[in-house]
């Protein structure tokens, strides 16, 4: 019991911290059709920020977090504008796969250049380190703190997409881009906007993931693999499907890892197998 | 196009067997030049030619097929394991060992050809992904076959056809991978050009046109992918023999990734792209990683970055383009 309980817990906070990464790179593949490998490694600069926020600026928890999204934005807009442009919706699959791996070793090995090969620390806030008591048993706070960091995000998700004018502008734009643009929707815009709120969210699930991801060079191919894996099982641009998927996988792997470690990865993997052949086009996916 | 005007240059051919004697000649040659350039580093060599018949192997599914797979690896590791394991077993002859690598790397090869190939797009990323770390998982676990993290070691082939040792300074090791090498390649030339290669690229280019001509895709796509694993499979059993020892590394997502570059870099549907690609790259990480290996990574994203603005198809097509150029220019003087 004691056990299905931690594995249900570490489980549940694992599958929140992936999808609050891939959330992002899955609406910018249902949107801009961009396989970006490179995902991970703008979650790595926001870890990164982050450190070096509150560790050499001495800055609050709340504030780095903030400086981590901001920060890691702003240093994507020049990817966007000089390299991303290039390779939305158009191109094809090989181009995006070595442009953007291109992209991560370049980030990886920067990183590596200005903050050292070491991992780095994002100390929490003591509200946040402690156990917390939910009566019959201690948790730790932060796992809590975690899920409802996930639980957030979909729910402000949901609400941008499905009730805002931007929204309904963006869900134009996937269904048919060059429709959209001829009712006179911007979509180029539209599609810097998307980047920027993936990137932003990648960033920010970086800062609240490193418990369980740790900050360090190889972040961005480390678990480059892993953000892919929970898009193409949720299915691109969904958001019940990336949740769906996040917690499933987030589970196997816990589940895995505790009950026969030494398999490492074998269980997510061949989840991802099981559920490639079930839903061919993902959990919540649809066919375009 | 550029496949209309390939075509029409094989069927007008000088002689016989022109495009076959190049491979050998050119194969010839670069051997020559890398003993001349690193005579001390024979063992550096004989290992590029071992990734090098990977490059290849991927060129055939990636290049004349369109299936981008990040899980290549996993092909030449099972070659590689099982001719370890083979030889550790008392199979020391080498060229049965070679055969060893072959067949199993065909097995894995049409394993992961049947399961990759039945999807398109994403979920087959993602799925040679998996199949790529499910290997590197199993080969981790599995460390009676495999020896886990610390390698399988004491793989000691007997002399080539009873005559030529494996010597310390891996010349009998390099000779012999290029020998091998060069008669792969000129099979693959022949191969690519066969009816049934002219069918793949034509899926490749487009799998509903093939299926209104008649083509049954799924099983050509796994028989090329079978090949692909053969091919794969000798690139696994040389690293093995050269070697005597296989790590986690032959089976690692770094390594899947890593062919994928060099392919691409040379210039996929090609095997000149491949060879080119996979004997440049490697050299110039030689040299580079020698110094300092997170440079290394930014200047290979770096070059990647560059490749896809400027070369998209590739240096060997870039560099063709160039020469056609140089010889009208010359020609018109």
């Amino acid at each position: 019991m004691q056990t299905i309980l931690s594995i249900g817990l570490d489980g549940i906070s694992y599958g929140m911290v992936l999808f609050i990464i891939s959330i992002g790179l899955s609406i910018m593949m249902g949107l801009m059709r961009v396989v970006n490998l490179a995902h991970g490694a703008f979650a790595m600069i926001g870890g990164y920020l982050a450190s070096y926020a509150m560790r050499d600026l001495g800055a609050g928890y709340a504030l780095a977090i903030v400086v981590a999204v901001i920060g890691t934005i702003v240093i994507s807009i020049p990817l966007e504008i000089l390299l991303y442009r290039r390779i939305y919706r158009k191109s094809d699959a090989l181009t995006q796969l070595l442009l953007t791996i291109g992209i991560t070793f370049v980030i990886i090995g920067l990183a590596n250049f200005i903050f050292g090969p070491t991992l780095k620390a994002i100390p929490l806030p003591n509200a946040l380190s402690g156990p917390l008591d939910i009566g019959f048993r201690m948790i730790p706070t932060h796992r809590v703190f975690v899920i409802a960091c996930g639980v957030v995000t979909a729910l402000a998700l949901w609400l941008l997409i499905d009730k805002t004018e931007f929204g309904i502008r963006l869900r134009a734009s996937v269904d048919n881009s060059d429709m959209a643009d001829s009712l006179g929707i911007r979509t180029e815009w539209i599609y810097a906007a998307t980047f920027a709120l993936a990137v932003g969210l990648g960033a920010f699930g970086g800062v609240v993931g490193a418990e369980l991801l740790p900050i360090e060079p190889f972040y961005a191919l480390r678990y480059m693999v892993t953000f892919l894996v929970v898009v193409s099982v949720g299915g691109a641009g969904s958001i019940a499907g990336a949740l769906a998927a996040s917690l499933l996988l987030g589970l196997a792997d816990t589940t895995g890892k505790y009950l026969a470690p030494e398999y490492g990865e074998f269980f997510f993997y061949l989840a991802v197998i099981v559920i490639a052949f079930l839903f061919p086009r993902g959990l919540f996916g649809r066919a375009h | 196009m550029s496949s209309l005007s390939t075509l029409a240059k094989t069927s007008d051919r000088a002689f016989p067997f022109a495009a076959e004697l190049m491979g050998v000649l050119s194969i010839a040659a670069l051997g020559v030049l890398g003993f001349l350039l690193f005579p001390d580093d024979l063992a550096f060599l004989t290992r590029l030619i071992g990734i090098t018949l990977l490059v290849l192997s991927l060129d055939l599914v990636t290049g004349y097929c369109g299936i981008a797979t990040l899980g290549h690896a996993a092909l030449f590791g099972v070659g590689a394991y099982a001719v370890g394991n083979a030889c550790i077993g008392g199979v020391r002859e080498p060229i049965l060992l070679l055969g060893v690598g072959i067949v199993a790397g065909t097995i894995m090869g049409a394993i992961s050809g049947a399961l990759i190939t039945r999807f398109r797009g994403l979920p087959q990323l993602v799925l040679s992904i998996a199949i790529g770390q499910l290997v590197a998982a199993l080969a981790n676990k599995l460390s009676s076959v495999t020896g886990g993290s610390d390698g399988l070691s004491g793989i000691t082939p007997d002399p080539v056809l009873g005559l030529f040792r494996f010597d310390m300074y891996s010349r009998t090791a390099f000779t012999f991978s290029l020998i091998v090498l060069a008669v792969v390649f000129v099979l693959l030339l022949r191969f690519v050009r066969s009816p049934f290669g002219l069918l793949c690229r034509g899926i490749r280019d487009d799998d509903l046109r093939a299926q209104m001509i008649g083509a049954v895709v799924y099983p050509r796509l796994v028989i090329m992918y079978a090949v692909s694993g053969a091919v794969a499979g000798v690139g696994g059993a040389l690293n093995a023999m050269t070697a005597g020892v296989v790590g986690l590394d032959s089976v690692s997502f770094e390594r899947s990734a890593e062919v994928l570059v060099m392919l691409v870099l040379g210039g996929a549907g090609n095997l000149w792209g491949a060879l080119f690609g996979s004997v440049v790259f490697q050299i110039f990480e030689h040299i580079v990683s020698a110094t300092n290996p997170f440079h290394w990574m930014t200047l290979v994203g770096l070059l990647l970055i560059a490749i896809v603005l400027f070369a998209p198809r590739g240096l060997s097509h870039g560099v063709a383009v160039l020469w056609s150029k140089v010889v009208r220019r010359g020609a018109r003087a």
